[in-house]
């Protein structure tokens, strides 16, 4: 059976910051057997968001993309994402609009209601460990994830963006 | 086989163009440009971050972390370099001869990879270039656009990347950073279902991939004076070719030709690729430029990839693209064919040959055995070469007694590439920006032609927020004086 709620989290582990996503993921993988609400969600890690992501929205009810942000506001971001054309110049790192779009084209209807975390990061080497910095970010992003994951519901989800947009 | 353009002759008096990173490729790369006054073009170079680090990332480790280690560097190609870890770990661990089983499994893995890399390439990369033109609006000019104008294309380029990764997917374990290959063999086979599964899906792929070349072949042959022209330059070709000089991704060894088709060298056992090719260090890169010994630094580089393999061998083994590979041979009249956009109708023959493969072994109840691992005498050293989507990709291993490794080395395809592609954006610049102002489009066209390439510019980070392109124009003093950015 599809899980209600799909979430993408977005990174390359070896790459510093970029590694944000992956560990989100662990963690919250690990918090959602420990409240076993596992079945509720799908977890998706991947370095890139691409185009076959749209198929992974069939059937859902929310989508949530998580991923570093570079030169993003910290510690982090929350907000609702529409479909959108031409917001990205280049393929191998789809923007999560375009995924929300390559949807509508291939599937002919309006995609779930979706989602960004975006989690500030600082330093993107190769082979170093997330950063101080992005580690705080990361613990006050989970905190919010942590309520979200308790309440996934569209009408909590578009407060809490409300919310941190204010 | 010249350096023109490599190198203005007073570089100090020049405008610099930059567009960095350049778009739609994997990761991020550089070109910059110097003009006069007039808008000369007197220099042009493209620049794109190294691998250094992730060899000295990898000294150190136990080697059996390796072939899990290095699908970090890209997330585009990661069985590419799992696959070449492994056969150079496989010398290593003393595995001679892999079990039918863990030899099918791979090669299955490895032409799924082949199948999703082609085919986000062409459908997603390059697509929007030869379906809307190099000028066209840049807001259509992506797979969005695509998507838009052609949507039966764009759906069948994501079931095709999809079916790919599926393929890595029951083949590796997972659809990134799978382990699915292991030094001397493989940790599973496939399960009954797991290829019942792929048999519902490959006969489309079969058809969809005859007509992704055929579609290939109608856009190249209608515009010759574009597609046989465009940033053309000669060089000599290499890459693996199996037994008989079949086309093989996956094993066998090393041949190259010049730029008239004439062997160079033919079945070198790459373990030995050090004694014919050499790496040059240029002062302007991080990345190095490889060349045949024999042939020196002026006359020895080549290109790899697609129009380098489907030329290089004597045959395909199956019927659809054999017939394909013919119908190209005929077409570039009984000599090498040198355009780069030439690389997009021989990759999608790749593509092609790929799904026939996927669909024969499905067929072969090998891929269901039990038999998955063989070991033998340890040794110290070992090469890997496995045909990426982008060229011939070397790995190279020294391991001590402790397990650990202590040097390595890796080739990528897009180094083994990286004068050809100097050469062809030299040339794009020079029919193209010389004597013009500076546009969007016409820097266009510079990436049409790196992309022909599919390079892979080390996997970098793909966090939101980045400025996926931006181009600058900067006066002597190093002011920038212009920029655009695409975002």
């Amino acid at each position: 059976m599809t899980a209600p709620v799909v979430i993408f989290a977005v990174g390359n582990p070896s790459r510093g910051d970029d590694a944000i996503g992956p560990e989100c993921c662990a963690r919250l993988e690990q918090w959602l057997a420990n409240e076993g609400l596992a079945e509720r969600f799908e977890l998706i890690e991947d370095f890139q968001l691409q185009i076959e992501h749209a198929l992974d929205l069939q059937g859902r009810q929310l989508a949530l993309f998580i991923d570093a942000g570079a030169r993003t506001p910290g510690p982090f971001t929350f907000r609702r994402i529409a479909p959108a054309t031409g917001a990205a110049c280049t393929t191998h790192e789809l923007p999560p609009e375009a995924v929300l779009q390559v949807y509508v084209q291939t599937e002919g209807e309006v995609p779930p209601p979706a989602f960004v975390l975006c989690i500030r990061g600082e330093d993107f080497e190769l082979g170093e460990p997330i950063s101080a910095l992005a580690e705080g970010n990361l613990q006050s992003a989970f905190e919010l994830l942590v309520r979200l994951c308790c309440q996934p519901s569209l009408a909590t989800w578009e407060d809490a963006s409300l919310a941190i947009a204010v | 086989m010249t350096y023109q353009l490599e190198t203005a002759a007073h570089p100090e008096t020049l405008r610099r163009v930059a567009i960095d990173p350049v778009s739609r490729v994997e990761g991020h790369g550089k070109v910059t440009i110097l003009l006069d006054d007039q808008n000369k073009v007197h220099q042009v170079r493209l620049h794109i971050v190294e691998f250094r680090g992730f060899e000295k990332f990898i000294q150190g480790r136990p080697y059996w972390e390796v072939p899990v280690m290095v699908q970090r560097l890209c997330g585009i190609c990661p069985v590419s370099h799992h696959l070449a870890a492994s056969k150079a770990l496989d010398v290593i661990v003393g595995a001679k001869k892999l079990t039918a089983t863990a030899e099918k499994m791979r090669r299955l893995m490895h032409y799924g990879q082949m199948l999703q890399s082609h085919a986000l390439h062409f459908f997603h990369l390059c697509s929007p270039d030869l379906l809307f033109g190099f000028d066209s609006d840049v807001t259509k000019r992506n797979i969005v656009g695509v998507a838009m104008a052609h949507p039966e294309t764009a759906k069948r380029g994501v079931l095709l990347r999809k079916f790919g990764q599926e393929v890595i997917r029951v083949t590796a374990g997972k659809r990134v950073h799978g382990t699915g290959a292991v030094p001397g063999g493989v940790n599973k086979a496939l399960t009954i279902a797991e290829r019942d599964e792929l048999l519902k899906d490959i006969y489309h792929i079969v058809q969809w991939s005859r007509e992704a070349v055929h579609l290939i072949q109608k856009v190249h042959t209608q515009d010759p004076g574009l597609y046989n022209s465009f940033g053309i330059f000669r060089s000599n070709f290499m890459s693996i070719v199996g037994h008989n000089g079949d086309l093989d991704f996956y094993h066998g060894s090393l041949r190259a030709r010049d730029d008239n088709g004439k062997i160079i060298f033919d079945h070198v056992d790459y373990q030995q690729y050090d004694q014919y090719i050499e790496e040059e260090v240029r002062s302007w890169s991080y990345m190095k430029f490889p060349y045949f010994k024999s042939l020196g630094k002026e006359n020895g580089w080549y290109k790899v990839g697609p129009l380098a393999r489907v030329q290089n061998c004597n045959q395909i083994s199956t019927p659809f693209a054999e017939h394909e590979r013919k119908e190209f041979v005929d077409y570039a009249g009984g000599s090498p064919m040198h355009a780069p956009l030439a690389y997009h109708w021989t990759r999608m023959i790749e593509m092609l040959h790929a799904a026939e493969v996927i669909k024969e072994l499905l067929h072969d109840d090998d891929l269901l055995g039990t038999d998955l691992m063989v070991q033998g005498e340890r040794k110290m050293e070992g090469v890997g070469v496995i045909e990426a989507p982008r060229g011939t990709l070397f790995h190279h291993y020294r391991v001590d007694e402790n397990d650990l490794v202590t040097m390595a080395n890796l080739i990528v395809s897009t180094t083994n590439n990286n004068q050809a592609m100097n050469e062809a954006i030299r040339n794009v610049a020079r029919r193209y920006l010389h004597g013009h102002e500076i546009t969007e489009g016409l820097l266009n066209h510079i990436e049409v032609a790196i992309r022909a390439f599919d390079p892979c510019l080390s996997c970098a980070t793909h966090a939101l927020g980045k400025m996926p392109l931006e181009v600058e124009l900067v006066d002597v003093e190093g002011s920038i004086v212009h920029s655009l950015s695409r975002s």
